[in-house]
């Protein structure tokens, strides 16, 4: 029986060294958090912004650092787990105490890091269209939100004569307020309610509370709706505006060429594939169809040469474990993610400082950097004012930009406003 | 060793595993030698210690072998979520009296189901009400039917499924795929403040000791008799007379509290509760907890869920890459060679002992004496 005794007590032990064991920093770097998931099913996205984000920080560290620091990368594996990214997120701030964090990609892990990062006043960069109604003082977003996508790509529709739309999104917060908001915008367009397709739910006194169609994650059966979206269209200038998420567009898109719908008979644009989904769907099956980001590959300019040259060549002299090298390309999200570690540099620098309240001050005093898809302005509401491109998809998974709206503000509080 | 040592030993070992847990780590951690953080993760995994205790009460202990039992500890988990939600008043991002993902989905007014769970008491009845009811439901359907071995697991497992599905559904007003999170308050204290979490943690060790001291009480009385007597061999059970289907369902319906009590205590403490705690997989880390830790022993489940969670949250900062092969490589290990599971380890190193010294030619001089302990 004794055994069993100090056998809970050695294993106390060593977890509480592990815990304990993590070693001071040299004073000649700066501790910087990576908060993505390595493993589970959002590790096939946010990887890539692993590796954009490493990328960035040999860039940044081979022209001297920040303030004169070597940036030295935390990387933690949220694998997919949200009360796991909680708990990451509390080890990044207390115990390894980086002086920022660059993370997420779901609204929810989002969501389960904030109460952490607002109680240790850290500081957490968020590079992922999302859906608004958020405003941290400790969250830089750069992400797109909703009127950085949504609403451009439904002007780019009424300008092509669209008149009837139809809302499509995997269930959760991101499609189902996007929709939300983009009824609201679409009515104040003067597109009749009859006009916008998926469905309303109402409440008892008969307010819209939901619009659109809405099917759960993994989600592979689209028959009906796209039966539902045939008839919808069969009168002509209609479009679909899609949010669902990840695999359910390769059954979705699948069924929708077979029933005979394209491109030109009703367009379907997707906030939710970039560059990226495409090394993962098949591409073919939505040649034509729009995208709309913040960044293109496309981007024709010398910064975006110079940015995906840099990270192809980074990529093939890297060392760094379970680093993708083949067939890889750059999207908006990465862009962002490469965007923040710049902006939050130029934040410490105006500062001269490390601490959170001096960046955080900085930073909303609208700090500009020229990145690969143009400038980007930080605002005093956390979010960061850019370009916004919309994109045909084509063949081999890039887009050809169609239309760009510049410097467009970042606003996260979209309900009620038109 | 006599059955009256044996005894007095494990209640030696028991008391001070619970002077450890209940004063003097939360002692180490008022004086600031055990940081936040620690003893925040050391919360949760005495939680997963609960469901794992919950897996083999069922699994070692009665042969039924349930896929399902994050279900219950989720089910547990939202229960008191609702009242921690309730609890954030007006505090939200919208600043609203209503959670803020139901502002978010249009609601003005609290939906007539979440006005209960202002209280307190109400919301700790519910957690074990709801996952007992649907434990009860489901395990009289199921042993009255003499469903059994694995049709029994694909079923819970089925029955997990099918409520993470519901959960992820925004229209179910319990937060779909979010779920809770951003909590305040608990009984008026700050969730955030150091004190808070100690409480919780007293608490959490506090429910593993009690449910560890229940379960090994229930095992050497008549009743635990039968329930073992039920796995090794039901039908000589049913045919000695014994309603086996009213003893399955009752431990079925214990080991259900048992988990919904750990997620009760996991909720506060990971600050989110989600329907991602009730899909299948979840279910099944637990029944693995118990296999490495040793199935069909009671510190089997607790070693082995604090054990691999403690080592998943230290490889996942320091291996970020190559965590999930050092974890599966350990199954591998314990299955191939340590199939009684890590409690098991100090009797098979004590036969390897004795064979080792029985090798040598036997000498009147080395006369059998206990090694070790």
């Amino acid at each position: 029986m004794k055994t069993k005794v100090s056998q809970i007590l050695s294993l106390g032990a060593l977890a509480l060294s592990a815990n304990f064991g993590t070693a001071q920093a040299a004073d000649a770097t700066v501790k910087v958090g990576v908060l993505h998931s390595l493993s589970g099913t959002m590790a096939i996205s946010e990887t890539s912004l692993r590796d954009i984000l490493l990328f960035t920080f040999d860039e940044i560290n081979a022209q001297g650092g920040v303030l004169g620091k070597k940036i030295e990368p935390v990387i933690v594996d949220g694998a997919s787990n949200w009360p796991l990214f909680a708990e990451k997120a509390k080890q990044l701030l207390e115990q390894d105490k980086v002086a920022v964090t660059f993370g997420c990609w779901t609204s929810v892990s989002r969501k389960s890091v904030l109460p952490v990062y607002e109680k240790n006043n850290g500081l957490l960069f968020y590079p992922v269209q999302y859906e608004g109604e958020e405003e941290s003082q400790n969250v830089a977003y750069t992400a797109e939100a909703v009127n950085q996508q949504a609403t451009p790509a439904v002007d780019y529709y009424l300008a092509e004569g669209k008149k009837k739309f139809y809302l499509l999104g995997s269930d959760y917060v991101y499609p189902q307020t996007t929709n939300l908001v983009l009824l609201e915008y679409l009515l104040s367009k003067g597109v009749k309610l009859e006009n916008i397709g998926g469905g309303f739910r109402k409440d008892d006194s008969g307010k819209i509370i939901s619009a659109g169609k809405y099917t759960p994650f993994g989600h592979t059966d689209y028959q009906q709706i796209v039966a539902e979206i045939k008839q919808f269209a069969a009168s002509g200038n209609a479009c679909v505006i899609s949010t669902l998420n990840g695999d359910t567009n390769v059954p979705f898109f699948k069924e929708y060429a077979a029933s005979g719908l394209t491109a030109e008979t009703c367009p379907v644009v997707s906030f939710s594939i970039s560059e990226d989904e495409f090394r993962g769907l098949p591409a073919k099956q939505l040649v034509g169809q729009l995208g709309c980001w913040t960044y293109f590959q496309s981007i024709n300019t010398p910064a975006n040469k110079k940015f995906v040259a840099g990270f192809q060549a980074w990529l093939k002299k890297t060392s760094v474990p379970g680093v993708v090298k083949e067939g890889r390309v750059t999207c908006s999200p990465m862009v962002l993610s490469y965007v923040g570690v710049y902006l939050w540099k130029a934040a410490v620098e105006k500062a001269g400082s490390f601490e959170i309240d001096k960046v955080r001050a900085a930073y909303k005093s609208g700090l500009s950097f020229d990145g690969p898809a143009g400038k980007v302005t930080t605002q005093k509401n956390m979010h960061v004012t850019k370009n916004v491109f919309i994109g045909e998809t084509k063949a081999d998974g890039q887009f050809k930009i169609v239309k760009s709206f510049e410097n467009v503000y970042g606003e996260p509080w979209l309900k009620g406003k038109f | 060793m006599t059955p009256t040592t044996y005894r007095r030993l494990e209640l030696g070992a028991l008391t001070s595993t619970a002077i450890l847990l209940v004063a003097i780590i939360p002692w180490l951690h008022a004086n600031g030698t055990i940081s936040n953080f620690t003893i925040g993760v050391w919360g949760k995994y005495l939680c997963y210690a609960l469901l794992a205790i919950s897996v083999d009460l069922l699994w070692g202990y009665t042969g039924l072998l349930s896929l399902g039992q994050a279900l219950f500890f989720t089910l547990g988990g939202y229960m008191h979520g609702m009242y921690l939600m309730r609890m954030i008043g007006d505090l939200g991002q919208y600043k609203k009296p209503l959670p803020d993902f139901l502002v978010f989905l249009g609601w003005e007014r609290l939906p007539a189901f979440w006005e209960p769970f202002a209280s307190f008491p109400f919301a700790l009845s519910m957690v074990f009400l709801l996952p007992g009811i649907i434990a009860y439901i489901f395990g009289f359907l199921a042993f009255r039917s003499r469903i059994k071995g694995v049709y029994f697991s694909i079923l819970t497992q089925a029955l997990t499924y099918a409520a993470s599905i519901m959960f992820f559904r925004n229209n179910l007003l319990l937060g779909g795929n979010n779920g809770f999170t951003d909590f305040k308050f608990i009984l008026g204290y700050n969730l955030a403040a150091p004190a808070t979490s100690r409480a919780l943690f007293i608490a959490t060790a506090m429910a593993v000791l009690l449910a560890y001291v229940f379960c090994r009480w229930l095992s050497q009385t008549k009743f635990g008799l039968v329930q073992q007597a039920i796995r090794d061999g039901e039908n000589r059970v049913l045919f000695s007379g014994y309603a086996t289907a009213h003893f399955k369902l009752f431990v079925f319906v214990v080991a259900a509290l048992i988990a919904a009590v750990g997620g009760a205590l996991y909720t506060p403490q990971v600050g989110i509760i989600n329907p991602g705690e009730m899909q299948a997989d979840k279910s099944l880390e637990a029944v693995v907890w118990v296999a490495v830790g040793g199935r069909g022993t009671l510190l089997g489940p607790i070693i082995g869920a604090i054990t691999i969670n403690a080592l998943k949250s230290w490889a996942t900062r320091a291996y970020p890459d190559l965590w999930l092969i050092l974890l599966g490589g350990l199954f591998i290990i314990v299955v191939l060679f340590l199939p009684g599971g890590i409690v098991s380890l100090p009797t098979r190193l004590r036969s390897a002992w004795q064979i080792f010294r029985a090798a040598p030619p036997p000498s009147p001089a080395s006369s059998p004496k206990p090694p070790l302990t």
